[in-house]
């Protein structure tokens, strides 16, 4: 089936502003589009249409009174589903949070509604955003539209698939190690996972929090620039959100980059990365180097030991996060003859299995005996991970990487060993430890017609430069490669 | 063996974490994997590094606080329409206290 046409950011205001459509109408399409393929790709866990017909209302009077729009005034956007909305269920994708509502709204959509757009409902993803397939979802996985029988990648699945299957034209996920990047490339869509503390996490379910941000998915850099204005900045509930003032992204793109920098880590074309991917990437770096980009090889020396950190740091805070689903404040419960009973059925049975085993694997890393061996030396590796992204700023001015090693694989392909799902996090978890921007977008496809995605990173708070570059990328074809 | 049968079950009860036989077995084996594949991590002298814990600093001029102010979040009953088990305005569960 062919996908219903896409929209960009700009196009909705046009098509507002010119009253070729309301906002009402358009809502109204979205959700006959919703209705007509959810069935088959499984993306939308949830839909709000009572709070997106209130919000297009509010649209559309503000047109009828010749009022001034916001900057995204009508624009249909998804969330995923570890992104807190009050009164819409947000289970995670678990069993565990089955029926739960919020009573309260994260920063991040309250921005996206008071700049005009209008929350369609939630995505599907792994569950609370553990795994790079989507097969981790209670509620069964996300198929990828461009070919319905692979995955979408993850743990955004659903918000990346949504974007791509033209069901939403923005969509919020979360990366903590690749989960806005990886599915986004999978799917042939731009995303970006901007610094730590670039935007708000209030209202994100805490995965591992020290790694944890909220990053958008759309069709084009513009629209990724235009949200970006939107979610980005100082939040009092977030102590970790950051005051560097935030730049009107969409602003600063266009212009040369000529003279630009570009690193590419040798460390990053070794064993492991499919043939047909690393092609793309050389074009896509050849790409760069016609429009004035100058390449520059840089060593990421520490780059192998990035999995095993992160594996180690993740699990460890998930362990700890996740301490809170207990059968006593949310979800259902599993009745127990002792509190201690009570909880440990309730958690057994709620949690699916890459969950548990990440619990476990995080809870074995914090033990008595085991913190300085595992833990603490994590800890200390991402100080060295960091500082390979520093050096290499020093050096030049954005690394250009495979987002992921390979393209979407089939439904199934990967589930039976997790050490290898986990090493293909490669590209992605090097800058969820060192806190740095990094943007994935299209790069071609392989010749059985699967999307590739090219990674551009920045120095921390260098959004505007990953956009700039990604922007010129794509204007200059990328996508065709 | 990194990791023995009797570990994940330490580490399971210490994380209130009911497991069946199989997952028992099934986790053991993947922790196995996992910790030797971590152990890569020995490779590397850490001696003289500081842990990274956050990677952004706190800020000096404390800017990262705000002002402790009270403000009523009035989300009882919402709160507790999502409990398995409420007795406003409580959370009720199993007897903790012995008569």
């Amino acid at each position: 089936m062919s996908a219903p046409a896409a929209w960009t950011i700009p196009e909705v205001r046009s098509a507002l502003d010119a009253r070729k459509i309301s906002a009402r109408e358009l809502v109204k399409e979205f959700y006959a589009r919703i209705e007509q393929r959810n069935a088959e790709l499984n993306i939308f866990l949830a839909l709000s249409p009572e709070r997106a017909y209130a919000q297009a209302d509010r649209i559309d009077a503000a047109i009828a009174a010749g009022d001034a729009l916001p900057t995204l005034a009508g624009v249909p956007v998804a969330v995923k589903d570890v992104i807190s909305t009050r009164g819409i269920p947000t289970t995670c994708g678990s069993r565990i949070l089955e029926g739960y509502r919020p009573a309260y709204d994260a920063t991040a959509v309250t921005r996206l509604e008071h700049a005009g757009a209008i929350v369609l409902g939630k995505t599907n993803c792994d569950e609370f955003a553990m795994g790079s397939s989507n097969e981790n979802s209670a509620y069964g996985p996300v198929r990828n539209p461009v070919a319905t029988d692979h995955v979408p990648g993850g743990s955004s699945g659903g918000s990346a698939a949504a974007v791509a299957a033209n069901l939403a034209v923005a969509a919020l996920g979360s990366d903590t190690g690749g989960s806005v990047r990886q599915p986004a490339s999978f799917c042939g869509v731009t995303a970006l996972n901007p610094s730590y503390g670039r935007v708000s996490r209030y209202g994100l379910i805490a995965y591992a929090s020290s790694l944890d941000r909220i990053g958008p998915f759309t069709h084009t850099v513009r629209d990724a620039a235009a949200v970006m204005s939107v979610i980005a900045g100082r939040d009092t509930r977030d102590a970790t959100s950051a005051s560097v003032p935030v730049p009107d992204y969409a602003a600063g793109l266009g212009g040369s980059l000529r003279g630009l920098r570009i690193g590419i880590p040798d460390d990053y074309f070794g064993e492991g990365i499919d043939p047909e991917v690393r092609k793309k990437i050389e074009a896509g770096i050849a790409l760069l180097e016609k429009l004035g980009c100058r390449r520059v090889s840089i060593r990421m020396p520490n780059t192998e030991y990035a999995i095993a950190a992160y594996y180690i740091i993740a699990t460890a805070e998930a362990s700890s996060n996740l301490a809170r689903y207990d059968g006593v404040r949310y979800g259902p419960r599993v009745p127990g003859a002792t509190l201690i009973e009570m909880y440990q059925k309730t958690r057994g049975r709620g949690f699916g299995a890459e969950v548990k085993r990440r619990i476990v694997l995080g809870t074995y890393v914090l033990s008595a005996g085991y913190y300085d061996a595992y833990y603490l030396k994590g800890q200390k590796v991402r100080s060295l991970i960091a500082r390979d992204f520093r050096e290499a700023f020093e050096k030049v001015d954005a690394i250009v990487t495979p987002t992921s090693p390979v393209p979407a694989f089939r439904l199934g392909e990967r589930t039976a060993n997790p050490l290898q799902m986990y090493l293909a996090d490669i590209y992605t978890v090097t800058g969820s430890l060192a806190g740095v921007p990094g943007i994935s977008v299209p790069s071609g496809k392989t010749s059985a017609g699967l999307p590739v995605g090219l990674q551009i990173y920045g120095p921390a708070f260098g959004e505007d430069r990953v956009l700039h570059m990604a922007h010129a990328f794509e204007q200059a074809g990328g996508q065709e490669l | 063996m990194k990791i023995s049968r009797e570990d994940v079950l330490k580490v399971a009860a210490l994380a209130n974490l009911e497991l069946s036989d199989v997952e028992v077995d099934t986790y053991r084996s993947h922790l196995d994997d996992i910790l030797t594949y971590i152990d890569k991590l020995n490779e590397i002298d850490t001696s003289g590094v500081e842990p990274l814990t956050q990677v952004v600093a706190a800020s000096a001029d404390d800017s990262a606080l705000r002002d402790d102010v009270i403000v009523r979040a009035d989300v009882i009953t919402e709160v507790l329409q999502g409990a398995p088990d409420p007795e406003a305005p409580y959370f009720r569960v199993p007897r903790v206290i012995e008569k």
